[in-house]
């Protein structure tokens, strides 16, 4: 005969009084939006007719949608991983030197900038023009310490059948046969007039024996000038390549004077094609095209991890804080090597934090959307564009098809919640 | 956990307030305490959103500053942002509009309209537009059967603007019709080392008023017409005709400074300092706004910059227009005086008198634009009349003809990057047409 159990502490319904705050809020702040999203995915543009999952199957076959589902996934592939692995490098490395904590500020330091403002600067990081993009900037100015003088860049044969010269595979090669005796005239244009205003003026080869000729550009500031013929104000261009080609084999070799003059003593008789090589006009390095279609998402990716690698470094840190220290020092005097204590022992013992990381950075990702909507160019954005970024641009740029948003929004929820469950199971397991 | 997420929020509320509203001209406010008690709209506060900043921001904020003076009203400017759509879009799903609203494209007035969110303009405002403006511009500003707008402000984008400089060095000439701008202008200019056309690819719209330009001249209004309302498909040899001749300056390496990779990163204005202020293209096309930027790169509008009307490339010689239309979101007295204001003869040479500024209004006689160029422009849209067309992209749905990376805009910058493909091209344009017209 058991006695009536007795309710320790207050009712259940004082319990429900003081849930209800919490659960109201809750409500009207996520439970409404998602339910009135989801019923809101299925209906057309307009929000009057019932279109069923009509908006999800276009998520699927429209092609400029299942970019952005690509880019996702290269995303969340990329990101979380390089963000992490750098915020542990960091975190082990910083553990040893003296002036750790400036290294950690200045790491951390890009979490206090807005993403949006990381946006604009890697926006001006990435730019084409090496005068602008300090990224470019170090590439071109470490080719051009490898590569030297690179000649004439833009200079070419005028395009037109009277032009005695045309290019050819990149070379500039003459349309007809040059005999010793007559002097060769190559006139080049594309040159402008500030580009060569330094240069000496063009001089017609000296009469002699042997093949010669003259490059020179074949305009004069301000238009004018006959074209063709060499007018006093033209200039030579010195230094340029010439070769004298006869069938396949090139005969001789030479390069032209200040004057743009050069002349092939040994070649007395018989009939010559004359050629430039491209060498002479390859353009100087114009850097890698961050902002183009092929490198922009490694590009925002990377705009990405500067900023977060220093908030995954702090955390990790704070993990690497907690590892109880006489693991670390019984391996070392078992004599394992530093690679092996990081690899046996640190990485296991951090792994919870590591984990942490990895799935909020997962999640973060996932959500992605002022870093492309900024550095991406409009003319990128299509191969730029992810899902985010694509539910708010139907929703209200342009298309106003909130409809497709919805779907888009609730493809995205339903992207997020196996990692968000993952997250909250791991929460609990840490609290018991 | 929870910092990155605060941070992300905090980050994503600075995009989505972009646009909060800024006071208007303080010299406006200050006046408005002054003499309270003669003015009919004193204590009333009107919140107007436009896409404008800067310099156009601060010209039309001197404009709201006279209304201002005349009514006492407030009037408080809240800035759009580049996507009119996307800033006023929640806003109406919110049921908090602004009282009136600059829309760039009367596409805009279509679709709000068909949303209710527009109110039927009163009729002081109907009598000032049938007063100052020509019925196509009305025409422009309705939807089924009521007029919602009034165009306040046109942009004029037949034009070519070019740098003196690079043409004296060259030996280049104004060109009249495309051949000559092709074979001889940009041609003259590539051989002299200078890049004729600085193109800005980033911005779709400027590949946009160029095709339309080519189109309009090279197929006629009729046609034009037929496109604009998609009543003829975009795969139509007239297409064709036009691409190709927009080819021969995409397909031309030494015609577009940057080459088409070049010109798909820059962006408008960019593509006009890189004319003006670092010199290095001879040309961009592109409309009467293309002033402001200039001057900012430094040059002398007249002197340095100066312009040349948009080629012939068939029969026809193109004006295409493109212009801001004022609608009323809110059915308050304010909106509608301010309305009034705008379309009125005063309120326009107000205005007229300010730099960058064009109006569409017949009655705001051309002599108070501060520049030559500008009352020359100002007669040509006049005197053109009805031959004028609206800017085609701007007509179409903002999801076709108005979008970044959709639609025509995506299509033509793909078109930029691979001129060869036009059946590709005019395939992809017609599949977007077909969907996006049909909603």
């Amino acid at each position: 005969m058991a006695a009536p159990r007795a309710r320790l502490g207050p009712s259940p319904a004082m319990a429900w009084v003081f849930l209800a705050p919490a659960v109201l809020l809750l409500a009207a702040w996520m439970v409404y939006p998602i339910v009135y999203s989801i019923s809101r995915s299925v209906h057309d543009a307009s929000g009057n007719a019932f279109v069923g999952l009509a908006n999800y199957g276009a998520i699927f076959s429209d092609p400029a949608t299942l970019v952005t589902i690509r880019n996702n996934i290269i995303w969340v592939v990329v990101a979380p991983l390089v963000v992490t692995v750098l915020g542990l490098i960091f975190a082990v490395l910083t553990e040893r030197i003296r002036w750790a904590t400036a290294f950690k500020l200045v790491l951390f330091m890009p979490m206090a900038v807005s993403l949006l403002a990381a946006g604009v600067i890697f926006r001006l990081v990435y730019e084409q023009d090496p005068d602008k993009g300090v990224a470019n900037a170090i590439i071109t100015t470490v080719q051009g310490v490898f590569s030297g003088d690179q000649g004439y860049p833009g200079a070419r044969p005028r395009e037109n059948d009277a032009a005695p010269a045309a290019l050819r595979e990149g070379a500039v090669v003459t349309k007809q046969q040059v005999q010793p005796g007559t002097p060769a005239l190559i006139p080049l244009v594309g040159l402008s007039p500030d580009a060569v205003a330094g240069f000496t003026a063009a001089r017609p080869a000296a009469a002699g024996p042997g093949l010669s000729g003259t490059i020179w550009i074949d305009t004069v500031r301000g238009g004018g000038g006959t074209v063709g013929a060499i007018d006093p104000q033209e200039r030579g261009l010195a230094g340029v390549t010439v070769e004298a080609v006869e069938g396949d084999t090139v005969r001789a070799a030479t390069r032209t004077e200040a004057d743009g003059s050069f002349r092939f003593d040994e070649l007395t008789s018989g009939s010559y094609l004359l050629r430039l090589p491209q060498s002479n006009f390859t353009a100087s390095s114009t850097g890698v095209t961050w902002l183009g279609p092929a490198l922009i998402t490694p590009a925002i990716i990377g705009a990405y991890v500067w900023v977060w690698a220093g908030f995954a470094m702090v955390l990790i840190a704070a993990g690497l804080s907690a590892i109880p220290r006489d693991a670390l020092e019984a391996a070392r005097i078992d004599g394992a090597t530093e690679w092996q204590v990081f690899r046996k022992i640190t990485v296991p013992l951090l792994s919870p934090v590591l984990l942490v990381v990895f799935v909020t950075m997962i999640i973060n990702v996932l959500k992605v959307f002022d870093l492309v909507f900024i550095i991406a160019p409009g003319s990128v954005q299509p191969d730029a564009n992810v899902v985010a970024l694509e539910m708010w641009r139907v929703s209200f740029g342009g298309g106003g098809n909130q409809g497709m948003g919805s779907a888009l929004a609730i493809f995205l929820l339903l992207l997020v919640l196996p990692f968000m469950a993952f997250n909250i199971r791991r929460f609990r397991r840490d609290e018991r | 956990m929870r910092k990155p997420a605060i941070l992300l929020i905090a980050a994503l509320a600075v995009t989505a307030c972009g646009g909060e509203a800024t006071p208007s001209n303080p010299s406006g406010s200050a006046a408005a305490p002054t003499a309270t008690a003669a003015k009919p709209l004193a204590g009333v506060k009107i919140e107007v959103a436009a896409k404008w900043t800067g310099e156009e921001q601060a010209n039309f904020e001197q404009v709201l500053a006279a209304f201002t003076a005349k009514t006492g009203a407030e009037v408080v400017y809240a800035g759009t942002g580049e996507d009119t759509g996307a800033y006023l879009g929640p806003r109406i799903e919110a049921k908090t509009p602004p009282d009136v609203a600059i829309l760039p494209q009367p596409g805009l007035v279509q679709q709000y309209a068909d949303m209710n969110a527009l109110k039927p303009l009163g009729e002081n405002v109907r009598k000032q537009i049938d007063e100052n403006y020509t019925p196509y511009w009305k025409e422009l500003g309705s939807a089924g059967g009521q007029v919602y707008g009034v165009l306040v402000k046109a942009a004029h984008k037949s034009l070519i603007w070019y740098r003196t400089a690079a043409f004296e060095d060259a030996g280049a000439a104004e060109a009249s019709t495309w051949d000559d701008l092709i074979g001889k202008t940009a041609q003259t200019l590539a051989d002299a080392g200078t890049p004729p056309f600085s193109l800005c690819g980033a911005s779709g719209w400027t590949l946009t008023d160029l095709f339309e330009n080519v189109y309009l001249s090279s197929a006629g209004p009729a046609n034009y017409d037929k496109l604009a309302k998609h009543q003829l498909p975009w795969t139509d040899p007239s297409v064709t005709t036009a691409l190709q001749k927009m080819a021969q300056i995409f397909g031309k390496q030494d015609f577009v400074l940057g080459g088409a990779s070049g010109a798909l990163q820059t962006d408008f204005p960019t593509c006009v300092t890189q004319v003006y202020g670092e010199k290095k293209a001879a040309m961009v096309i592109e409309a009467d706004f293309v002033a402001s930027a200039a001057a900012q790169s430094g040059a002398t509008i007249g002197e340095d910059a100066k312009i040349m009307p948009f080629p012939t490339v068939g029969d026809t010689t193109p004006v295409v227009l493109g212009g801001d239309i004022a609608v009323a979101l809110k059915d308050s007295e304010g909106a509608m005086a301010l309305l009034e204001f705008l379309a009125s003869k005063e309120g326009g040479e107000i205005w007229a008198k300010l730099p960058g500024y064009l109006s569409p209004n017949r009655n705001v006689s051309p002599d108070n634009y501060p520049s030559e160029l500008t009352r020359q422009l100002a007669q040509t849209i006049i005197s053109a009349g009805e031959a004028v067309r609206y800017d085609m992209s701007d007509l179409a749905p903002s999801a076709f003809g108005g979008t970044d990376g959709k639609g025509e805009w995506k299509h033509l910058q793909d078109f930029l990057r691979d001129p060869a493909d036009i059946k590709g091209v005019q395939d992809r344009l017609e599949a977007d047409a077909a969907k996006t017209y049909k909603e």
